[in-house]
């Protein structure tokens, strides 16, 4: 015969017991937890961007658009630098006339439709150039939109466009945060800078990489803890473009400020 | 049951069959939601391949310094030093097959995308030597009086200036000693 002391405790246990997930059970394995941290892959490709030393040459730019096959004259690139000069009664001037394909050779603000604003040396309080390209999100929106499945991310990380299978329904143009996508003008098929995957999968650098010689640019392999680039995002102050979106961006910028978008 | 009940279901069962067809025809054998799920991962793997085709135009430096040696190792020592060989000679994919496909740029806009001064105190552009290229020798390449692969040298085409009645660059105006609007 249970007594009710015993009934109490044992139904308390039970309940108890009961509570517990059974997860909760489980030993923990440190090299399981270790390859679910890491999803076990080698390789994540991320692009790190140095704003201090970027001067605003534009070569980066020329050399994606050969490299690449984008239409030099046509007014869409990859990758692109945009110039931004704060001036000290607290405005922000923007421009990147042609993508910075040419550079910057005026000290005028390109403001669109042919007109450019003047800005005086003395009025200026911080003046810098800011590359830009695409962030290969770890969620990428392009992707969520595709409703074809032309655009998908490949197991490095990088996120490509299959030409044969995009409609050009324009979504992930739209879906893009960073405005990073445009129509090719040739294929008329959805187009992105791709970290240049016919050179990073031999072992190469990317063009703009290679094209700059201020070391603004820089690629690198975020699972290999000896790469250069993973030192620099794991131990300095780095920052992502709208980090807001959720889209988890994997370019990292070295002085960002808050003027940037 | 009576005929005219059957007939739409072998309507249906006929459209059913041919969109199956087509599909089966039409899509890739490879293409599937991959590793990514419902949300990310549709897309047809073998398309990685095709981007990993892709021909390589910028050979980079290393393509260059065996043949060139000369001229790799005097960039190397110069101030010149991070610029890359293509970016003025533009892209080595034909060369040396095809000797004109080397765009070489001597124009003044390509030195001025670095030298076109803009002082930009908070950026690396403030630091770097610039002229108004309105002002400096318009008209003039810049190869005339400063040597790209090595610029603390003088320029290589004498001659040339000597012809178009301008004197070559006065020895004793070192890059340093600079000109009147070298900042």
């Amino acid at each position: 015969m249970i007594s009710r002391r015993n009934f109490c405790k044992k139904s308390l246990l039970v309940a108890g017991g009961l509570a517990i997930l059974l997860s909760a059970l489980e030993l923990f394995d440190p090299r399981r937890l270790e390859a679910e941290k890491g999803d076990g892959k080698k390789v994540r490709w991320v692009f790190l961007v140095d704003t201090h030393k970027c001067v605003g040459c534009g070569f980066c730019v020329k050399a994606c658009k050969i490299e690449n096959e984008v239409p030099y004259d046509a007014n869409v690139t990859r990758t692109w630098v945009e110039r931004y000069v704060v001036t000290k009664d607290g405005k922000t001037h923007i421009d990147s006339p042609k993508g910075a394909r040419d550079g910057f050779e005026d000290t005028r603000i390109d403001i669109g439709e042919g007109k450019f604003q003047e800005i005086k040396n003395e009025e200026i309080s911080k003046a810098f150039f800011v590359p830009k390209l695409c962030n290969q999100c770890d969620n990428p929106p392009c992707v969520q939109v595709c409703p074809v499945g032309a655009t998908y991310q490949t197991a490095d990380g990088v996120v490509l466009v299959d030409r044969k299978w995009c409609i050009g329904c324009g979504y992930c143009v739209m879906g893009c945060p960073y405005g990073v996508r445009f129509f090719h003008p040739v294929y008329h098929v959805a187009e992105k800078c791709n970290f240049c995957y016919h050179r990073i999968s031999q072992g190469m650098q990317t063009a703009c990489v290679d094209a700059c010689p201020f070391g603004a640019r820089k690629v690198g392999n975020i699972r290999d803890p000896q790469d250069p680039v993973t030192k620099v995002i794991t131990t300095d102050r780095v920052n992502v473009l709208k980090e807001e979106y959720g889209t988890t961006p994997q370019v990292f910028y070295l002085g960002l400020t808050k003027e940037v978008k | 049951m009576k005929s005219h009940v059957w007939r739409p279901l072998y309507v249906v069962l006929l459209v059913v069959g041919t969109v199956l067809l087509v599909r089966k025809v039409l899509v890739p054998a490879d293409f599937g939601i991959g590793s990514r799920g419902y949300m990310y991962g549709w897309h047809r793997p073998s398309n990685e391949a095709e981007w990993q085709k892709v021909t390589v135009k910028y050979r980079t430096a290393e393509y260059c310094k065996d043949c060139h040696a000369d001229k790799y190792q005097e960039i190397k020592q110069s101030p010149h030093a991070a610029i890359s060989c293509e970016n003025c000679h533009g892209p080595a994919l034909k060369h040396p097959d095809d000797p004109r496909s080397l765009t070489i740029d001597r124009s003044r806009e390509l030195c001025a995308r670095c030298h076109f001064r803009l002082e930009y105190p908070t950026s690396g552009r403030g630091k770097i030597r610039g002229i108004d290229p309105k002002t400096h020798n318009p008209g003039l390449e810049c190869v005339t009086c400063h040597w790209p692969h090595d610029p603390r040298k003088q320029g290589h085409t004498k001659k040339s200036a000597a012809a178009s009645g301008l004197p070559g660059r006065p020895a004793s105006i070192g890059h340093k000693g600079g000109g009147h609007d070298i900042a």
